[in-house]
């Protein structure tokens, strides 16, 4: 027994060591966010709000922002309203081909970004349309399927199917029953799509850089071309900004999700 | 429901077309582009030749970048095994009231933009990074040593954005493993490390297994880590599309790249599928 209590301290501590190593280049980018130096790095002299400053005023990099709210509010709606009928039909009814096609929604995410990135551009070049923010818009739609389906087909095993059979043989036709029924129980699954759609497409570079045109760079693109000349302390200051942004809204929602729970219980 | 076959299709009628229209016949398009000609003009003319293929195993170049994607693939993987085990393991045997709140915190870089989890290796491993800042405080280098744009700072950052997919899959597999087994072979008289070895490791295999494959395959199509992290050495294959594309707009040569690249890919799921499953998979990625 003495033996495991040594061995479990060892794992605990193999376990703090993981997290330190996979938080610390993160935390960084926060700390150096403040630094009030040309150079963003180590050792801090102060801490300064001047990066933030700047940064509200840099209006390529705002319009980026708003471009990037955009896109990832229109692909989560768009992802979503494809999807939930899909995963409906997936476990709700059986038919041939199931299978295969269930995985054949799924299977881009195996795929590489570049390689969807380079098909979709071939494509619309051979159909001789320009770049265009509807290309981004449908791209970041098949990017974000797979992962709609996989969240909203999880949650749909565990809605029991004599719910809706109770509402169809009180009299309720299909669209009420979904309405009624399956959509209230299905809504956190939904809403937790939506907001993961919304941070892949907020986040995606590399398939994105293909896409985008001049005019609908999103932030990450953006980021991506001021690193070009190395590491800035407003790049920091920057992700900072998506640090936060981005880690508070799961973290909000299931706060939001988990009292909505408790209070209708 | 049975009376109306239609309706499952109805339903399926919009993902689908959005799929066959945007990612099925594109990607058939990149393979029937990668043997059309590129003229000198640079213009594409359609045609059937395997000139694209022959360029790419010309030389040693281009396979070298290949096996280079390759072998940075299986460093990764490995890696992150010895790296997510024992944090899978500890969730799995962990009775702390923090659990949940542990899990949250690994899954948190999901939420993570890439490019800022890829960025933020340079403030740790730039020349006035924290790692050479703090060994020039303790005195034990007087110049800053080189640990950025080479293949470690490249698999650093690969490993970050892979790790939590690798804990993930791994604890799935654990957490389905009824603890009565391992009770059942300590009280026969097994070693609580015997019992891990014999009942509990191999049951782990599934997801062991299945991280080690999405592991593989998002390394190999990874283009960021590279680009921000690497030196010019350091090319994956998926750079190489990118430069050959948007760089010196040599389609058919690009999709002739890109087909090599999918097809390995595809091949290697295939054989996984085959003999592994790859549901579990798609299961595990669903808690996540």
């Amino acid at each position: 027994m003495k033996r495991f209590i040594s061995g479990w301290t060892l794992i605990k501590l193999y376990t703090l060591f993981v997290y330190i190593w996979m938080f610390t280049p993160i935390v960084a980018v926060v700390i150096l966010a403040f630094n009030p130096q040309q150079f963003g790095s180590f050792p801090m002299e102060g801490v300064s709000f001047k990066w933030f400053v700047k940064l509200s005023h840099n209006s390529t990099i705002l319009d980026a922002f708003k471009n990037s709210m955009v896109l990832g509010s229109l692909t989560a709606v768009f992802s979503t309203a494809i999807g939930v009928p899909a995963a409906m039909a997936f476990i709700r009814y059986d038919f041939k081909g199931k299978d295969f096609l269930n995985t054949l929604l799924i299977a881009p995410i195996m795929i590489p970004e570049v390689v969807l990135g380079v098909a979709l551009l071939l494509f619309i070049r051979w159909l001789q349309q320009p770049k265009s923010f509807a290309l981004l818009l449908i791209g970041h739609v098949v990017l974000t399927l797979p992962y709609v389906l996989l969240i909203v087909q999880a949650r749909l095993v565990g809605i029991k199917r004599e719910y809706e059979e109770a509402a169809m043989s009180l009299g309720a036709n299909p669209l009420q029953t979904f309405r009624e029924v399956t959509f209230p129980l299905l809504a956190p699954a939904i809403f937790a799509g939506m907001l993961f759609a919304f941070t892949i497409s907020f986040d995606d570079v590399t398939a994105t850089l293909f896409w985008a045109t001049a005019q609908h760079q999103t932030v990450p693109v953006k980021i991506f071309g001021m690193l070009r000349n190395s590491i800035s302390p407003e790049i920091n200051a920057l992700g900072a900004v998506m640090i936060v942004l981005t880690v508070s809204i799961p973290l909000a929602a299931g706060y939001l999700s988990r009292r909505f729970a408790r209070g209708s219980a | 429901m049975k009376e109306k076959p239609w309706k499952p299709w109805l339903l399926l009628s919009p993902s689908l077309t959005a799929v066959f229209l945007l990612l099925v016949v594109p990607v058939c398009f990149v393979v029937v582009y990668s043997f059309w000609l590129r003229a000198p003009s640079g213009q594409d003319i359609p045609a059937f030749q395997m000139g694209n293929y022959a360029k790419f195993f010309a030389d040693f170049f281009y396979p070298s970048i290949l096996l280079d994607t390759l072998r940075v693939a299986l460093e990764t993987v490995i890696l992150c095994l010895i790296m997510g085990y024992v944090p899978a393991y500890f969730f799995y045997r962990t009775e702390s009231r923090l659990k949940p709140y542990l899990m949250l915190l690994v899954m948190l870089p999901f939420w993570i933009s890439f490019i800022i989890r890829t960025l933020s290796w340079i403030n740790i491993l730039g020349d006035s990074g924290l790692i050479n800042h703090l060994l020039m405080e303790a005195g034990f280098i007087s110049s800053p040593i080189g640990l950025l744009y080479n293949e470690g700072a490249v698999i650093m950052g690969l490993l970050q954005y892979l790790l939590p997919f690798m804990i993930l899959n791994i604890y799935v597999s654990l957490d389905g493993i009824d603890k009565s087994l391992t009770e059942a072979a300590k009280s026969l008289g097994c070693t609580e490390w015997q019992a891990f070895r014999e009942v509990t490791l191999p049951l782990s295999l599934p997801g062991v297994s299945a991280g080690c494959l999405l592991v593989f395959v998002l390394t190999c199509g990874t283009y960021l880590p590279p680009m921000i992290l690497g030196g010019p050495g350091n090319d994956m294959i998926a750079n190489l599309i990118f430069k050959r594309v948007i760089g010196t707009l040599d389609w058919p040569f690009g999709s002739a790249i890109s087909t090599i690249l999918l097809t390995l890919l595809v091949i290697i799921v295939y054989t996984y599928n085959r003999y592994m499953g790859i549901n579990q998979i798609f299961k595990t990625l669903s808690k996540g």
